[in-house]
């Protein structure tokens, strides 16, 4: 397995991450040192064992399917980088999405 | 009487119910001393004006016979707990400006028991660091330097600004967080004692996430004493929280009196690497002593997949983090930079929001659970995972607790280790096991290297059994008779 400029070009928009041109060689040799060393975990013999998927066997609780919080828009709009307030509503501002 | 900076939780709690000194005058000691050792860059936001205004609240619950358990006692937060009003970094430039309008579950618990915050500590980026080096705010210097070396050393990470403020005398005690080992290695470097709980102990809601499946919350503080009185205030179910455990919290600080007698304590084999240090094998051995003495009794185990388990650490937490930091997009809050449609405002959002050890390991995240890779990586790492917590069951049917060293060397200089990620990664080869397996762990200082660098035992416990590592802490606290201070 190589993980090669393009790979990482590819990752990275996958990734929604900026990555300069210049930079990808570099990162490509990185993120293969990474891998290469990680790789040693195909010596381990998993077949017929489960994944771990609770840390601790904890099982989940249920809850009432009910509304315990909301009508906050303020303080959830409260940090972001641009809003706008319209009448009652606060509201985040992106660049248009839809042509 | 020594100087108020200098009491431990316990003591200082004695202090202030015999009226010896106000909770305003404590604050005011560590507001100045903070302010003495501003060099240090132990904390990103200090918060002086609050910290004497909790205070003077603190002077009149105790007046009224209302005190906490923690009333009056200062203390600093890692700057990954969203704290209300005061802003929240993750050492990160892409949470630039964000003021959280909600506070941690585990800081309300510490405010609603009375304690007194100083300010938010200086952390590794997302806490993705064993040195400290990744904050976007700049390294933490550690308090210690070697005898005769001017250099400066890292307190490690990610904790590493609340290990260095507890150890400089500059918080009493400090919250911290822990995914491979970022509580324990940083109490290590710093010679103080810090205590990552069973997975679930604590709740996580309020903390900026970093590896949801191994992050936990814990205390740091200067002795195995005020670490259980802080646990008792953190831990504690939170609807808020699935992941929390709806389990009553004993008595921590009771359990320290338990003493040692007729327990079985766990050497695993596989912790002796090839190239261990001799004074971390001997400090092992020391340690090793110390329980014998107490009349514990030592056992050989082995957990033979120890080998496996920074590598499958490195698929399971950068899968993780991939997934949470998707948030951070120029939209909500933080940093924005501009882009021409909405792919592209978070393309440059996250390029200049996050630093290289977060898009590092974004990318691996990210690449191991793209399309035909899931099953190879992050499956796998998961079956693994499985089987370094059966290696944890099977030993404790042999012994109750396990005693290794906490890293594999002491403090190192700034600027060391830099150049390669996976040495880096190494300074977890003894604490990431513990994260995997969801087990509680706690490193103390127990010794000095050759050049006067404070060393750390770790002793790993049952799930859910943190009474018995307080209990078996305290034994080798007291044998250890750690006195030695940095700057000294």
């Amino acid at each position: 397995m190589s993980l090669d400029k393009a790979t990482v070009a590819r990752v990275a928009t996958l990734a929604r991450i900026k990555v300069p041109d210049a930079d990808l060689e570099r990162m490509a040799g990185e993120l293969q040192g990474i891998m290469s060393w990680i790789e040693q975990l195909s010596e381990v013999d998993t077949k017929d064992v489960a994944p771990m998927s609770s840390v601790v066997g904890h099982v989940l609780s249920q809850r009432a399917d009910v509304v315990a919080d909301g009508g906050r828009a303020d303080a959830v709009t409260s940090c972001a980088p641009e809003r706008v307030q319209l009448g009652d509503g606060a509201f985040f501002v992106v660049p248009k999405v839809i042509e | 009487m020594s100087a108020l900076t200098d009491l431990t939780i316990a003591e200082a709690r004695a202090g202030l119910a015999a009226k010896r000194f106000s909770a305003r005058e404590l604050a005011a000691a560590h507001v100045e001393a903070m302010e003495r050792a501003k060099d240090l860059n132990a904390y990103i936001t200090p918060t002086p004006d609050k910290a004497l205004e909790m205070a003077a609240r603190s002077d009149a619950r105790l007046a009224a016979g209302q005190a906490g358990a923690l009333e009056g006692i200062p203390l600093a937060i890692k700057d990954l707990f969203c704290t209300e009003g005061t802003r929240t970094t993750a050492a990160s430039r892409i949470l630039d400006g964000f003021v959280p309008p909600y506070e941690s579950t585990v800081t309300s618990r510490l405010w609603d028991a009375g304690a007194v915050m100083l300010g938010k500590t200086n952390l590794d980026e997302f806490a993705m660091g064993s040195s400290n080096m990744t904050s976007a705010f700049g390294g933490v210097k550690n308090p210690w330097k070697r005898r005769g070396d001017a250099r400066d050393l890292v307190p490690g990470g990610s904790s590493g600004g609340s290990a260095a403020a507890v150890a400089a005398r500059i918080a009493m005690g400090a919250t911290a967080t822990d995914t491979g080992g970022s509580i324990r290695q940083p109490a290590a470097f710093c010679g103080v004692v810090g205590i990552k709980p069973t997975y679930g102990r604590c709740s996580r809601w309020g903390i900026v996430a970093f590896a949801s499946s191994l992050d936990q919350a814990g205390p740091i503080a200067r002795d195995v004493r005020d670490t259980a009185i802080m646990l008792g205030a953190m831990a504690g179910h939170d609807a808020k929280d699935s992941t929390s455990v709806p389990r009553a919290v004993p008595d921590y600080e009771a359990a320290l009196g338990r003493g040692v007698k007729g327990l079985r304590f766990g050497i695993p084999r596989e912790y002796m690497l090839d190239g261990m240090p001799a004074e971390i094998a001997r400090l092992w051995e020391q340690g090793i002593a110390w329980l014998r003495e107490a009349g514990a009794e030592p056992v050989e185990i082995s957990l033979p997949h120890t080998k496996y388990a920074l590598p499958a650490y490195y698929i399971v937490a950068p899968a993780e983090a991939s997934s949470n930091l998707a948030r951070y997009d120029g939209v909500r809050f933080g940093t924005r930079v501009a882009g021409n449609s909405i792919e592209e405002l978070y393309e440059n959002t996250r390029g200049a929001g996050f630093g290289a050890e977060v898009r590092r390991r974004i990318l691996i995240g990210t690449y191991v659970l793209s399309a035909g890779y899931y099953d190879a990586y992050y499956l796998k790492a998961q079956k693994v995972r499985a089987l370094i917590a059966r290696d944890f069951d099977e030993a404790y049917a042999k012994c109750d607790v396990v005693l290794t060293p906490t890293a594999p060397s002491a403090a190192f200089a700034m600027g060391e280790k830099m150049d390669d990620p996976v040495a880096m990664y190494l300074n977890d080869v003894f604490t990431v096991t513990v994260n995997l397996a969801g087990l509680p762990g706690i490193s103390l200082p127990a010794g000095l290297s050759s050049d006067g660098l404070p060393l750390g035992l770790q002793l790993i416990g049952r799930a859910f059994d943190e009474e018995t590592l307080f209990a078996a802490s305290h034994v080798l606290e007291r044998a250890a008779g750690f006195s030695a201070r940095p700057g000294a």
